[in-house]
């Protein structure tokens, strides 16, 4: 079988598992259902293990292979082909996704036992991950779209799960507008690069961009600001981003899965795929590393000051899909995309750490209730301090190789880009603190009621309530309860956060400077045609970059060691300090009062305006004055209609005869 | 002997059949004067039909009385049915239609 034949498959196992679940939900137990869910997605990564293989024993430049399924559409020159691209991009995407999915089934498969949506949830579920495998795989824009659509509908289907829950249905729907508004960013992307190029394949229109476009001319510096509207609203890069600490409203492996490790890398992974556009357009390329900089400033100052764990990790999200952002768009596609992977490693363990966390609080997300959790459960607060510690780039843990790749990079390509590795650094510096805020906030301390609870072996239970509102839930249709499940006691969600933790530890040993550099070699297959891809920081200058970099995160984790281990009362005094300072934390920047009043209020004015003036007198007009017309008209008419059948036959005979007579006169 | 003569009658029996549609006011009497009407067009049909030399006209004729066959079951059901109502049989008297 060949690399595209594995590809089909990687393709087909998530498309066939959500349809079985979905159309047998009456047949299929609760427990077959999530095994069926977990082993369709097992079943797509050994396929992506297959591929993987199958790519490995080509030579390096014969790496892209595309294959169709079948003609789409053909039309005046349009072409557009059920096609797949297999290069190493596509195949390391794919691996992400299938790995790290097939854990966070496994995962769900425990946390979600008692939630009366059990089925529909898997079925949601495997369909993500379809999605998300024909966005990576695509060869084709058209694909391409239908990918990145499927997603943001998977994605509202899963925030919005919990249906009865009134800030749930409203998320879901904030993230599906505002994935939309990308949506259509990508779509023009698509026209103008047909319009110019003449084809939506991948392979071909980078071919054409290279011959027809000059750098920086105005034409694709629009195609790739397009694409990076596109990019930003998956990505939740800001000012688009605040769809993406509201969507923590989902159920916590659709965080982990979706909101963490997967989808929102979708950004990055197209800034990385149409790297031949953005190297003709070095302008919006720069545009978009400082938005991803702005972004993982802002998202990290955030997370410094919000209190709900789940909304902490959610901005951290944000702030390291900032990193990646900054990476591929300044040319390091090698650190953008190792980020990317060690990310997806450490931050789903988190996010199912926090679940576990979440489930032996009942439901309470609030870190300021949590405390000493570190003898009650052993095993979730040394899976999260683990994830804490690769967040925070630890040295020697994954997420401390992967983000100096990218610092040292910038510092490499040097001028302008030396801010990237400066605000990279004081933005790495905020991420330990955070990172060890949830850490020593969640394991350390005196334990709280709910951990002493635990200690004596009976897990706290409570009226499920709604974290963001206080409101009691509907459990009727689906709740994480009353049955909670944590790590300690499930064996599924154990093993699959252990299996993370190691990939979170071990996984930035493929690519260290001077020793191996796996994944770079196996990109090159991608990149090979990118100067960028070429320029390698040295060694020594790698290691300066590691050098500060680990004093900086342990320096961090010390600042919080001192503020909330050692001297817990010093953040309240800060905060009394400045209030205002932390109040506009507090608020997120007020990005959603901006977007609120820059886009909201607008639109609902324009729509009274409409409402008002333009559909009662324009609208109303113009349907009142043709049904006036087609009245008058009647009236005039409706003499004729005298009722006598007689008077009727009178009139068709005399019009005959008339016309006879007409013809009579006319032919002679 | 010369088509004119055909034509005359035809035309003749055509006349008797608008009148008859027009001035009566039974609907037994203005089926019957249709019927007429339709057979002066079959006698024009089948005279040309000989005229020219050939049978297309006359297969016409017979289409036509199958039409009109048609058309005298339905006229007859009509009136069947105001019959049945106890309606006066006066299509002057029908005069729901009026707008």
């Amino acid at each position: 079988m060949s690399a595209t034949d594995w590809a089909w498959l990687v393709l087909a196992f998530p498309l066939a598992g959500s349809l079985v679940i979905a159309l047998g939900f009456r047949v299929l137990s609760p427990k077959a259902a999530g095994w069926i869910g977990t082993g369709a997605i097992a079943l797509a990564f050994v396929s992506s293990i297959g591929a993987l293989l199958m790519l490995l024993d080509e030579p390096t430049d014969a790496r892209q292979l595309t294959d169709s399924l079948y003609q789409y559409a053909s039309a005046a020159g349009l072409e557009i082909d059920l096609g797949i691209l297999v290069d190493p991009l596509s195949v390391f995407m794919c691996l992400v996704v299938t790995g790290v999915s097939t854990l966070i089934h496994l995962y769900s498969v425990a946390y979600m036992d008692s939630d009366a949506g059990y089925r529909r949830f898997f079925s949601y579920l495997n369909f993500f991950v379809f999605s998300m495998l024909l966005l990576v795989l695509a060869g084709n824009f058209v694909i391409l779209i239908v990918g990145w659509a499927f997603v943001g509908f998977a994605s509202y289907a899963l925030i919005s799960y919990w249906y009865r829950r009134h800030t749930a249905t409203t998320a879901g729907m904030k993230a599906f507008v505002i994935n939309v508004v990308g949506d259509i960013g990508l779509v023009f992307a698509a026209f103008f690069v047909f319009r110019e190029l003449g084809t939506f394949d991948f392979l071909d229109s980078f071919d054409a961009a290279r011959e027809t476009f000059t750098t920086n001319e105005g034409v694709v510096v629009a195609i790739c600001c397009l694409m990076l509207v596109g990019a930003f609203a998956k990505s939740a890069q800001v000012p688009l981003h605040t769809w993406l600490p509201d969507a923590m409203e989902g159920p916590t492996p659709v965080s982990a899965l979706i909101h963490a490790a997967t989808m929102v890398t979708a950004g990055v992974y197209l800034i990385a795929r149409m790297f031949p556009f953005f190297e003709l357009a070095p302008t919006a390329a720069d545009i978009a590393a400082f938005i991803g900089l702005a972004t993982l400033l802002i998202a990290s100052t955030i997370a410094l000051a919000v209190t709900d764990l789940k909304r902490i990790i959610a901005y951290s999200t944000m702030s390291q899909i900032g990193y990646m952002v900054v990476g591929v768009s300044i040319g390091a596609y090698v650190g953008g995309l190792f980020h990317l992977m060690t990310h997806a490693f450490f931050k789903a363990l988190l996010f199912m750490a926090a679940g576990s966390v979440i489930a032996a609080m009942a439901n309470v997300q609030n870190i300021d209730r949590m405390s000493g959790f570190r003898r009650a459960m052993p095993l979730t607060s040394g899976l999260l301090v683990i994830g804490c510690l690769a967040l925070a780039a630890f040295p020697g843990t994954s997420g401390f190789f992967s983000k100096d790749e990218i610092l040292a990079f910038a510092s490499d390509r040097g001028g302008m880009y030396l801010i990237f590795t400066i605000g990279g650094y004081i933005g790495a510096f905020m991420t330990a603190i955070y990172a060890f805020r949830i850490g020593f906030r969640v394991t350390t301390g005196e334990p709280c009621e709910e951990a002493r609870e635990l200690e004596r072996g009976h897990l706290h239970h409570a009226e499920p309530r709604n974290p963001a509102t206080g409101e009691g839930e509907d459990t009727d249709v689906g709740f994480p309860g009353p049955e909670h499940q944590i790590a300690e006691r499930r064996r599924p969600m154990a093993i699959a956060m252990s299996v993370l933790a190691a990939g979170a530890l071990f996984g930035g040993l493929i690519q260290i400077p001077g020793v191996d550099a796996v994944l770079e070699h196996f990109l090159e297959g991608t990149f090979e045609s990118s100067p960028l891809f070429h320029i390698v920081p040295s060694t020594a200058a790698s290691w300066f970059g590691l050098l500060i970099g680990g004093v900086i995160s342990i320096a961090g984790i010390g600042v919080a060691y001192y503020c909330y281990v050692a001297n817990p009362g010093v953040t309240a005094r800060l905060i009394a300090r400045v209030p205002r300072v932390h109040r506009f934390l507090l608020n997120k920047w007020y990005f959603d009062e901006l977007q609120d009043a820059l886009v909201y209020r607008p639109a609902i004015a324009i729509g009274r305006f409409a409402n008002s003036v333009f559909e009662r007198v324009v609208v109303d007009g113009i349907v009142n004055a043709a049904t006036g017309v087609v009245r008058g008209a009647g009236s005039v008419v409706r003499g004729a209609q005298s009722g006598f059948v007689r008077a009727y036959a009178l009139l068709l005979i005399g019009g005959f005869a008339a016309l006879g007579v007409y013809f009579l006169v006319v032919s002679s | 002997m010369d088509i004119a003569w055909y034509l005359v009658l035809s035309a003749l029996l055509f006349a008797v059949g608008a009148g008859g549609v027009l001035i009566r006011r039974s609907p037994l009497v203005i089926l019957l004067c249709l019927e007429l009407m339709l057979n002066a067009g079959n006698l024009a049909l089948v005279a040309f039909a000989r005229s020219a030399g050939n049978e297309e006209g006359q297969v016409f004729a017979l289409v036509v009385m199958v039409v009109a066959a048609c058309e005298v079951v339905i006229g007859l059901g009509l009136i069947v049915a105001m019959f049945r109502r106890r309606l006066a049989l006066d299509v002057d008297a029908m005069r729901e239609l009026k707008g």
